[in-house]
Protein backbone atom coordinates (compact mmCIF):
# COMPACT_ATOMS: atom_id res chain seq x y z
CA UNK A 1 0.00 0.00 0.00
CA UNK A 2 1.25 3.35 -0.83
CA UNK A 3 -0.17 5.28 2.06
CA UNK A 4 1.01 8.70 0.75
CA UNK A 5 -0.81 8.68 -2.06
CA UNK A 6 -3.76 8.59 -0.58
CA UNK A 7 -5.78 11.90 -0.49
CA UNK A 8 -7.73 12.64 2.74
CA UNK A 9 -10.93 13.33 2.21
CA UNK A 10 -13.24 13.71 5.26
CA UNK A 11 -17.11 13.54 6.01
CA UNK A 12 -18.09 17.12 5.64
CA UNK A 13 -16.32 17.49 1.91
CA UNK A 14 -18.12 14.39 0.49
CA UNK A 15 -21.55 16.02 1.76
CA UNK A 16 -20.67 19.13 0.09
CA UNK A 17 -19.68 17.10 -2.60
CA UNK A 18 -22.90 15.45 -3.58
CA UNK A 19 -24.94 18.77 -2.53
CA UNK A 20 -26.13 16.32 0.24
CA UNK A 21 -28.47 16.74 2.92
CA UNK A 22 -27.04 15.91 6.32
CA UNK A 23 -29.02 14.11 8.88
CA UNK A 24 -27.13 13.52 11.67
CA UNK A 25 -23.68 13.59 12.97
CA UNK A 26 -23.10 17.48 12.18
CA UNK A 27 -19.72 16.70 14.82
CA UNK A 28 -18.50 13.85 12.84
CA UNK A 29 -18.16 15.84 9.71
CA UNK A 30 -14.46 16.55 10.43
CA UNK A 31 -13.84 12.28 10.41
CA UNK A 32 -11.14 10.96 8.05
CA UNK A 33 -12.66 8.96 5.74
CA UNK A 34 -10.44 6.24 2.62
CA UNK A 35 -12.64 3.90 1.30
CA UNK A 36 -16.06 4.28 -0.78
CA UNK A 37 -18.34 0.94 -1.37
CA UNK A 38 -21.57 1.11 -3.12
CA UNK A 39 -24.11 -1.58 -2.89
CA UNK A 40 -28.01 -2.53 -1.81
CA UNK A 41 -26.79 -5.78 -0.58
CA UNK A 42 -25.87 -6.06 2.69
CA UNK A 43 -24.44 -9.24 2.45
CA UNK A 44 -21.67 -7.77 0.60
CA UNK A 45 -20.97 -5.34 2.71
CA UNK A 46 -20.42 -7.67 5.62
CA UNK A 47 -17.38 -8.88 4.12
CA UNK A 48 -15.86 -6.34 4.32
CA UNK A 49 -12.49 -5.65 6.51
CA UNK A 50 -11.23 -2.32 5.66
CA UNK A 51 -11.68 0.82 8.64
CA UNK A 52 -13.66 4.10 7.11
CA UNK A 53 -15.26 2.35 4.04
CA UNK A 54 -18.51 4.88 3.27
CA UNK A 55 -21.40 3.26 2.65
CA UNK A 56 -23.34 3.97 -0.69
CA UNK A 57 -26.54 2.74 -0.83
CA UNK A 58 -30.58 3.02 -1.84
CA UNK A 59 -31.40 0.71 0.78
CA UNK A 60 -33.09 2.66 3.45
CA UNK A 61 -34.15 -0.16 5.84
CA UNK A 62 -33.13 -0.75 9.54
CA UNK A 63 -31.18 -3.87 7.96
CA UNK A 64 -28.75 -0.82 6.64
CA UNK A 65 -28.58 0.97 9.86
CA UNK A 66 -27.49 -2.37 11.63
CA UNK A 67 -24.78 -3.67 9.16
CA UNK A 68 -22.94 -0.29 8.70
CA UNK A 69 -23.21 -0.50 13.03
CA UNK A 70 -21.94 -4.01 13.13
CA UNK A 71 -19.29 -3.39 10.23
CA UNK A 72 -18.05 0.23 12.08
CA UNK A 73 -18.87 2.18 9.12
CA UNK A 74 -18.75 5.66 10.16
CA UNK A 75 -20.93 7.31 6.95
CA UNK A 76 -23.84 6.24 5.21
CA UNK A 77 -24.71 7.85 1.39
CA UNK A 78 -28.19 6.92 0.44
CA UNK A 79 -28.69 8.21 -3.21
CA UNK A 80 -31.94 8.42 -5.47
CA UNK A 81 -33.72 10.93 -3.03
CA UNK A 82 -34.59 8.47 -0.55
CA UNK A 83 -35.59 9.52 2.91
CA UNK A 84 -34.33 7.75 6.34
CA UNK A 85 -37.04 7.04 9.04
CA UNK A 86 -36.66 8.26 12.73
CA UNK A 87 -35.73 4.82 13.76
CA UNK A 88 -32.78 4.75 11.38
CA UNK A 89 -31.51 7.77 13.17
CA UNK A 90 -31.73 6.92 16.72
CA UNK A 91 -29.17 3.82 15.89
CA UNK A 92 -27.13 6.44 14.07
CA UNK A 93 -26.97 8.57 16.79
CA UNK A 94 -26.31 6.25 19.38
CA UNK A 95 -23.57 4.76 17.40
CA UNK A 96 -21.72 7.50 15.89
CA UNK A 97 -22.86 7.14 12.15
CA UNK A 98 -23.15 10.33 9.79
CA UNK A 99 -26.07 9.53 7.70
CA UNK A 100 -26.58 11.66 4.31
CA UNK A 101 -29.09 11.93 2.20
CA UNK A 102 -28.30 12.65 -1.50
CA UNK A 103 -30.90 13.42 -4.49
CA UNK A 104 -28.36 11.66 -7.23
CA UNK A 105 -28.25 8.63 -8.81
CA UNK A 106 -25.84 5.83 -7.28
CA UNK A 107 -24.31 6.14 -10.61
CA UNK A 108 -23.51 9.54 -10.37
CA UNK A 109 -22.80 9.81 -6.90
CA UNK A 110 -20.13 7.24 -7.12
CA UNK A 111 -18.61 9.04 -10.33
CA UNK A 112 -18.05 12.18 -8.39
CA UNK A 113 -16.34 10.57 -5.17
CA UNK A 114 -14.28 8.72 -7.19
CA UNK A 115 -13.41 11.27 -9.59
CA UNK A 116 -12.28 12.86 -5.82
CA UNK A 117 -10.06 10.00 -4.78
CA UNK A 118 -12.26 7.95 -2.97
CA UNK A 119 -10.98 5.00 -2.77
CA UNK A 120 -12.50 1.68 -4.11
CA UNK A 121 -12.25 -1.33 -1.59
CA UNK A 122 -11.26 -3.81 -4.30
CA UNK B 1 -21.00 -14.35 31.62
CA UNK B 2 -24.77 -15.89 29.63
CA UNK B 3 -26.86 -13.74 27.89
CA UNK B 4 -30.27 -15.19 26.19
CA UNK B 5 -31.78 -13.66 22.90
CA UNK B 6 -34.73 -14.79 21.14
CA UNK B 7 -35.55 -14.73 16.98
CA UNK B 8 -38.84 -14.64 15.26
CA UNK B 9 -38.25 -15.83 11.42
CA UNK B 10 -39.45 -13.16 8.91
CA UNK B 11 -38.78 -9.97 11.74
CA UNK B 12 -35.93 -8.60 9.72
CA UNK B 13 -35.81 -5.17 11.28
CA UNK B 14 -35.36 -6.89 14.54
CA UNK B 15 -32.17 -9.06 13.88
CA UNK B 16 -28.92 -7.38 15.09
CA UNK B 17 -30.70 -6.78 18.27
CA UNK B 18 -28.01 -9.86 19.73
CA UNK B 19 -25.16 -8.50 18.22
CA UNK B 20 -25.42 -4.89 19.20
CA UNK B 21 -25.76 -5.78 22.80
CA UNK B 22 -22.79 -8.54 22.80
CA UNK B 23 -20.87 -5.60 20.65
CA UNK B 24 -21.24 -3.06 23.92
CA UNK B 25 -20.46 -5.88 26.02
CA UNK B 26 -17.25 -6.83 24.39
CA UNK B 27 -16.70 -2.99 24.17
CA UNK B 28 -16.93 -2.94 28.39
CA UNK B 29 -14.30 -5.70 28.48
CA UNK B 30 -11.90 -4.12 26.43
CA UNK B 31 -12.18 -6.86 23.79
CA UNK B 32 -9.91 -5.64 20.73
CA UNK B 33 -11.55 -3.99 18.10
CA UNK B 34 -10.52 -5.89 15.44
CA UNK B 35 -12.16 -8.73 17.40
CA UNK B 36 -15.03 -7.57 18.13
CA UNK B 37 -15.66 -7.10 14.89
CA UNK B 38 -14.80 -10.51 13.70
CA UNK B 39 -17.67 -11.92 17.28
CA UNK B 40 -20.38 -9.22 15.92
CA UNK B 41 -20.41 -9.58 11.72
CA UNK B 42 -20.20 -13.73 12.54
CA UNK B 43 -23.36 -13.21 15.00
CA UNK B 44 -25.13 -10.92 13.21
CA UNK B 45 -24.75 -13.15 10.11
CA UNK B 46 -25.90 -15.96 12.38
CA UNK B 47 -28.82 -13.70 13.39
CA UNK B 48 -29.96 -13.06 9.71
CA UNK B 49 -30.32 -16.30 8.99
CA UNK B 50 -32.44 -17.57 11.32
CA UNK B 51 -34.69 -14.42 10.47
CA UNK B 52 -34.49 -15.11 6.44
CA UNK B 53 -34.76 -19.13 6.77
CA UNK B 54 -36.82 -20.47 9.60
CA UNK B 55 -39.32 -19.68 11.75
CA UNK B 56 -38.16 -18.71 14.93
CA UNK B 57 -35.09 -19.50 17.29
CA UNK B 58 -32.66 -18.39 20.16
CA UNK B 59 -28.90 -17.02 21.01
CA UNK B 60 -26.98 -18.04 23.84
CA UNK B 61 -23.65 -16.48 24.21
CA UNK B 62 -20.70 -17.38 27.02
CA UNK B 63 -18.14 -15.32 27.68
CA UNK B 64 -15.13 -15.91 30.24
CA UNK B 65 -11.96 -14.14 30.55
CA UNK B 66 -10.46 -15.92 26.93
CA UNK B 67 -13.32 -16.49 24.68
CA UNK B 68 -16.94 -15.73 23.09
CA UNK B 69 -19.12 -19.10 22.84
CA UNK B 70 -22.33 -18.85 21.04
CA UNK B 71 -24.43 -21.12 20.07
CA UNK B 72 -28.03 -20.19 17.77
CA UNK B 73 -30.44 -22.63 17.60
CA UNK B 74 -33.61 -22.64 15.39
CA UNK B 75 -37.06 -24.09 14.58
CA UNK B 76 -36.93 -24.58 10.83
CA UNK B 77 -36.37 -26.24 7.59
CA UNK B 78 -32.79 -26.99 8.31
CA UNK B 79 -30.24 -27.07 5.58
CA UNK B 80 -29.92 -30.35 3.42
CA UNK B 81 -26.38 -30.31 2.49
CA UNK B 82 -24.06 -28.09 4.90
CA UNK B 83 -21.17 -28.30 2.40
CA UNK B 84 -23.19 -26.74 -0.42
CA UNK B 85 -24.55 -24.21 1.52
CA UNK B 86 -20.93 -23.53 2.82
CA UNK B 87 -19.81 -21.81 -0.81
CA UNK B 88 -20.22 -18.96 -1.63
CA UNK B 89 -22.91 -17.55 -3.65
CA UNK B 90 -25.24 -20.75 -2.52
CA UNK B 91 -28.44 -19.13 -1.48
CA UNK B 92 -32.11 -20.27 -1.47
CA UNK B 93 -33.07 -16.98 -0.22
CA UNK B 94 -36.79 -15.54 -1.12
CA UNK B 95 -36.92 -12.60 -3.55
CA UNK B 96 -38.59 -11.11 -0.08
CA UNK B 97 -35.46 -11.53 1.61
CA UNK B 98 -33.44 -9.97 -1.19
CA UNK B 99 -35.42 -6.66 -0.87
CA UNK B 100 -34.21 -6.62 2.48
CA UNK B 101 -30.95 -6.46 1.82
CA UNK B 102 -29.53 -9.91 2.12
CA UNK B 103 -29.26 -13.28 0.11
CA UNK B 104 -26.05 -13.30 -1.73
CA UNK B 105 -25.08 -16.12 -0.21
CA UNK B 106 -22.00 -15.06 1.59
CA UNK B 107 -23.45 -15.34 4.94
CA UNK B 108 -21.98 -18.85 5.78
CA UNK B 109 -19.03 -18.50 4.46
CA UNK B 110 -18.55 -15.09 6.21
CA UNK B 111 -19.07 -16.51 9.56
CA UNK B 112 -16.18 -19.35 8.65
CA UNK B 113 -13.96 -16.47 7.52
CA UNK B 114 -14.77 -14.51 10.81
CA UNK B 115 -15.09 -17.42 13.82
CA UNK B 116 -12.08 -18.99 14.99
CA UNK B 117 -14.21 -22.17 14.70
CA UNK B 118 -17.71 -22.87 13.48
CA UNK B 119 -19.52 -25.91 14.43
CA UNK B 120 -22.84 -26.39 12.04
CA UNK B 121 -25.64 -29.29 12.98
CA UNK B 122 -28.97 -29.43 11.11
CA UNK B 123 -31.75 -31.55 10.79
CA UNK B 124 -33.78 -31.51 7.67
CA UNK B 125 -37.61 -30.38 9.18
CA UNK B 126 -37.01 -29.50 12.19
CA UNK B 127 -33.92 -27.15 12.73
CA UNK B 128 -30.61 -25.83 12.74
CA UNK B 129 -27.73 -25.12 15.18
CA UNK B 130 -24.67 -22.86 14.75
CA UNK B 131 -21.70 -22.71 17.05
CA UNK B 132 -19.48 -19.93 16.91
CA UNK B 133 -16.28 -19.70 18.88
CA UNK B 134 -14.01 -16.88 18.89
CA UNK B 135 -10.60 -16.31 21.45
CA UNK B 136 -10.07 -12.87 22.69
CA UNK B 137 -6.24 -13.18 21.61
CA UNK B 138 -5.10 -14.32 18.58
N1 LIG C 1 -30.66 -21.30 9.83
C1 LIG C 1 -30.89 -21.81 8.61
N2 LIG C 1 -31.98 -22.59 8.38
C2 LIG C 1 -32.20 -23.11 7.16
N3 LIG C 1 -31.42 -22.91 6.08
C3 LIG C 1 -30.31 -22.15 6.26
C4 LIG C 1 -30.00 -21.55 7.52
N4 LIG C 1 -28.84 -20.87 7.38
C5 LIG C 1 -28.46 -21.01 6.10
N5 LIG C 1 -29.34 -21.78 5.42
C6 LIG C 1 -29.25 -22.22 4.00
O1 LIG C 1 -27.92 -22.02 3.55
C7 LIG C 1 -27.91 -21.10 2.46
C8 LIG C 1 -26.64 -20.27 2.50
O2 LIG C 1 -26.63 -19.46 3.66
P1 LIG C 1 -25.79 -18.10 3.64
O3 LIG C 1 -25.95 -17.43 4.95
O4 LIG C 1 -24.40 -18.41 3.20
O5 LIG C 1 -26.46 -17.27 2.46
P2 LIG C 1 -27.88 -16.51 2.45
O6 LIG C 1 -28.41 -16.42 3.84
O7 LIG C 1 -28.74 -17.17 1.46
O8 LIG C 1 -27.46 -15.08 1.91
P3 LIG C 1 -26.57 -13.98 2.70
O9 LIG C 1 -26.10 -14.61 3.96
O10 LIG C 1 -25.45 -13.64 1.78
O11 LIG C 1 -27.47 -12.84 2.95
C9 LIG C 1 -29.19 -20.30 2.62
O12 LIG C 1 -29.62 -19.72 1.41
C10 LIG C 1 -30.15 -21.40 3.10
O13 LIG C 1 -30.55 -22.24 2.03
MG1 LIG D 1 -27.15 -15.64 5.37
Amino acid sequence: MKEETLTIMNIGKICNLLKAKLICGANLLDKEVTYGFASDLMSDVLTLDNDDIVLITGLTNMQTMRTAEISEIPCIVFVRNKKVTDEMIKIAIDNDIVLLECKYSMFKTIGILYENNLKPVY
Amino acid sequence: MNFNFKINGGDFSGAGRASSDIKKVLKKLNVHPKIIKRIVVALYEAEVNVVAHAKKGSINAEIDSEKIRITVVDEGPGIPDIKKAMTEGFSTASSKVREMGFGAGMGLPNMKKNADVLNIKSNVGSGTMVELITFFKS
